[in-house]
């Protein structure tokens, strides 16, 4: 603090930044949850822990966990295949990669609700099997992971170009082992990526609505409400109630605050370790 | 072996994820055929889809690409107290449910929004009509909410990489703000700055929970997705045909990015390779 | 090389700012004669023909002609929209409780219940049962939704207000069953409510989930929605009357303040007043709504069962009663759910 940067900027990008993001984010984020405070603590209190709706962020949050985990693996194995080597196919797998976000959210839950229903391609083949996937947790997470999957390939490719090749070739050279190459090269250099994708994997997972809806089913007694869909439930019911969807819009924001700041931290924590 | 392996894995997960809904998409889209396809999307109600989604997408793309790039210069060459801080409130629209995103403009420029009084003030001075919701401008608004981080999102972890030592040597040499970003940053980052761009693009045509919120009138201010959603809740099989049609469109655009990729791609041989 | 590129991004960037801006500038002009229908999901169809037959009706009154811009969603949530700033002229929603919550915003005047004829209702509807063809699992009334072994699909109360009907049907036809012993009652709905598979968050979603992708036995659906899935597929589904249901009355209404504003009033008066007119009655038959009119619904003796036996939301007493006796947080319906 205090010092003068060397590189120019600072204020400029710190006003732009910051005038942008309270003018198209945080306030009006802020007036919505100011509606939340017009609720006693009580109130509050009772809202949040009603079996429902606690059961449904235990849905929203377990699910996108395990799916970004299920992205994460396979989203690094893409992005490698997709630096590493050359094949047929790959400009159009490259290219593919994003139409989980140009597809609208409600086309892919119809989809993938039909898709994966006992009806369906998939679902028929797996209800031999005795699982069940449309109208189960395991559907949302299976909607989860459609809908995620671009952002870890898309953050850990650009790493991986910059990544040289002449670091791993010079470790081969000098001895090391495939494992402490991929540990003590790789890893390093990839795990801030991997990180980011992760969580924005797991944010997008959380928050989901259009794509769910249609594959959960929604029933409480399941437990396949999601927490997206109990803010509508208020919303949407017979006597609207904003400040209810207002306080659980307010915790889920928190959560996911906290999972985003986490990565963040950890991020930086091994960004720092790569710096020399 | 491992090449093989890696290869097999990722194209399987590729056709079960991402193949196979597109084609049950393209199946039922084509399902009646060509002309019933085509009336589809050239219906009046598509084209002023269309228009409306063109519009949010090149402001969502344009002013986080802005943004993202000075967010990301801010994050990665300076130290400064709050800046993780900073860094998680910019992601926090990305992790805010779009159904959350949309109530909070209506909730401060709708008409019960404290914002109301002002933004009718200003039309009064200015003798204008807008409205910030439920038309046009609040569309634009409310996907450039949900598609915020993406840019500062991509480049930040490359700006990371990347250090501060060539930015820091050409300012001691004198240079200026921009021509730094130009000349030194800019060539480095090209890539990821492209990937953001394209991934905010893509995200912008798709969004549907926070347009929903403030758009209501089809034909008017209503963007593809919605216009989809509103063609298959016809509940009609012919109109059911009609809204995988139009998703085809969106599939169409996701593939024109595609090759806009590989243009910029085959420009710069030398970049592509490492 | 590099540098090209860059200058290609910039270029990009650039375009797309000037685009940007000229999307803006090009604002559609307003139209003096133009009017927002704000409705609710199942009347697509029926207004996409009214829209017609009205434009023609008010190009050989006036001389004009009217451009008309539907909206539709969930009744409550379409509601919602016009207290924040959705700027309907007339709203034809499914409840009156929806237009109330209009009114208490200050949108509508007290007493548009009597604006117009029949409560300002040009069309009722009610519950009915959707089953597949041949009706395998012999559904005949409510108490056979509460067999075990029967797939039943209904929305979700909590989300949609077309559900609580269903809900409230079923609930009626139990006080008739058991006279009215409420513990017996909670059984009855509690049973059958554990045999609903999937719980929509609409009724269109309930449609997709039973037709599109083939869950369940019966769907208890809106007599209109039903008669629609079975007049576009003949072949796989039939419809089963209860012997108890509820009458739904769907209300229309000026929003006072925005046509005030946009200077629409009278237009929006005879959009609505002409609902009430023999050839709108008509097309409302056709369309699968029952028309008020006697005269009309007489007509369409073949299509609807005229012999269900209809209570109405006062005999719950009226819908801020029922809703809070039944589908608040903790209110029957949770319980029986529990």
């Amino acid at each position: 603090m205090g010092k003068k940067h060397v590189i120019p900027g600072f204020g400029m990008t710190l006003g732009t930044t910051v005038s942008f993001l309270c003018l198209l984010i945080l306030i009006p984020l802020a007036s919505i949850l100011a509606r939340s405070f017009q609720m006693s603590a009580q109130e509050f209190m009772a809202l949040i822990t009603r079996p429902n709706v606690a059961q449904a962020f235990r849905t929203s949050i377990g699910c996108s966990l395990i799916a970004a985990l299920i992205n994460t693996g396979f989203g690094f194995i893409l992005a490698w295949t997709l630096v590493k080597y050359e094949f047929p196919g790959k400009a159009l797998m490259d290219g593919m990669i994003e139409l989980p976000l140009a597809m609208p959210t409600a086309v892919a839950g119809i989809t993938l609700t039909k898709l994966y229903s006992d009806q369906g391609m998939f679902g028929k083949a797996l209800g031999r099997l005795g699982i069940k996937v449309s109208y189960t947790r395991l559907g949302i997470i299976v909607a989860m992971v459609f809908v995620g999957i671009p952002f870890v390939v898309r953050s850990v490719q650009p790493v991986l170009e910059k990544l040289s090749p002449c670091y791993e070739e010079a470790a081969a050279m000098l001895g090391a082992s495939k494992l402490y190459i991929v540990r003590r090269v790789l890893l390093p250099e990839l795990l801030p990526a991997l990180l980011t994708g992760f969580g924005l994997a797991l944010s997008r997972g959380i928050g989901e609505y259009g794509s769910v809806i249609y594959i959960s089913g929604n029933s409480a007694k399941e437990g396949t409400q999601v927490v997206s869909y109990v803010i509508m439930q208020k919303l949407n019911a017979g006597n609207v109630d904003y400040e209810g969807a207002a306080a659980i819009a307010l915790v889920l924001l928190l959560v996911s605050f906290f999972m985003l700041l986490v990565i963040n931290l950890l991020q930086r924590f091994t960004s720092q370790r790569t710096k020399f | 072996m491992k090449r093989k392996i890696l290869i097999g894995i990722s194209f399987l997960f590729f056709i079960w994820m991402l193949v196979c809904p597109l084609i049950e998409v393209l199946y039922r889209s084509l399902k009646d055929g060509l002309a019933v396809y085509l009336k589809a999307v050239t219906a009046p109600n598509t084209l002023s889809a269309l228009r409306v989604t063109l519009i949010a997408v090149v402001f969502a793309v344009a002013v986080n690409t802005f943004f993202g790039i000075c967010a990301a210069w801010l994050l990665t060459k300076f130290e400064f107290r709050g800046k993780h801080v900073l860094a998680t409130l910019i992601d926090l629209p990305f992790s805010v449910s779009p159904v959350i995103a949309g109530l909070s403009y209506i909730m401060t420029f709708g008409r019960m929004g404290w914002a109301a009084p002002l933004v009718k003030w200003v039309n009064e001075a200015l003798g204008t009509d807008i409205a910030l919701v439920f038309s046009v401008p609040g569309v634009v608004l409310a996907t450039i909410f949900v598609t915020f981080p993406f840019v500062s999102r991509e480049l930040i972890p490359v700006m990371n990489m990347q250090g501060s030592g060539e930015e820091e040597a050409a300012a001691m040499l004198g240079a200026g703000g921009f021509t730094i970003f130009r000349r030194v940053t800019l060539p480095n980052i090209r890539f990821a700055l492209l990937y953001g761009m394209i991934l905010c693009g893509a995200r912008a045509f798709g969004e549907f929970g926070a347009v929903y919120a403030v758009s209501r009138a089809r034909g008017r201010t209503f963007t593809l997705p919605l216009e989809i959603d509103a063609l298959y809740m016809a509940g009609s099989a012919d109109s059911i045909t009609q809204a995988f049609a139009v998703s085809s469109l969106l599939v169409l655009a996701a593939l024109a990015m595609l090759v806009l990729k590989h243009i910029v791609l085959r420009k710069s041989p030398a970049g592509n390779k490492k | 090389m590099r540098k090209k590129i860059s200058r290609g991004l910039v270029l990009v960037l650039a375009v797309c700012m000037l685009t940007g801006t000229a999307g803006c500038g090009t604002k559609q002009e307003k139209n003096a004669l133009e009017i927002t229908n704000v409705s609710y999901d199942p009347t697509r169809e029926l207004y996409a023909s009214y829209n017609e037959l009205f434009k023609k009706y008010y190009e050989e009154k006036t001389g004009q002609q009217v451009t008309i811009s539907q909206s539709h969603g969930g009744s409550g949530s379409q509601a919602r929209s016009v207290v924040e700033g959705n700027d309907a002229d007339v709203v034809t929603l499914a409840l009156a409780h929806d237009i109330t919550l209009i009114e208490e915003a200050g949108l509508i005047e007290p007493g548009w219940l009597s604006e117009f004829d029949r409560n300002s209702s040009p069309y009722t509807s009610t519950i009915v049962f959707l089953v597949r063809k041949g009706n395998e699992k012999q559904i005949r009334d409510w108490e056979d939704l509460t067999k075990d072994g029967v797939g039943v699909i209904t929305p979700d109360p909590k989300s949609s207000g077309g559900a609580c009907w269903n809900f409230l049907a079923a609930w009626h036809y139990a006080d008739r069953l058991y006279g009215g012993d409420e513990a017996q009652m909670r059984q009855f709905v509690h049973d059958l409510y554990q045999n609903v598979l999937v719980m929509d968050s609409g009724a269109r979603g309930a449609t997709t989930t039973f037709v599109e992708n083939g869950q369940g036995d019966v769907l208890i659906a809106w007599e209109n929605e039903a008669l629609l899935t079975v007049k576009e597929y003949p072949d796989d589904y039939e419809i089963v009357t209860p012997s108890v249901s509820i009458l739904a009355e769907p209300s229309v209404a000026i929003v006072d303040e925005n046509v005030e504003k946009n200077g629409t009033a009278e237009l929006a008066k005879d959009y609505l007043e002409y609902l009430y007119s023999e050839e709108a009655q008509q097309l409302i038959g056709e369309n699968f709504y029952r028309p008020s009119d006697e005269k009309v619904l007489s007509q369409f003796g073949d299509v609807f069962d005229l012999s269900v036996n209809l209570c109405s939301i006062d005999d719950f007493g009226g819908w801020d009663q029922a809703y809070a006796d039944f589908f608040t947080d903790d209110a029957i319906f949770d319980q029986i759910m529990e």
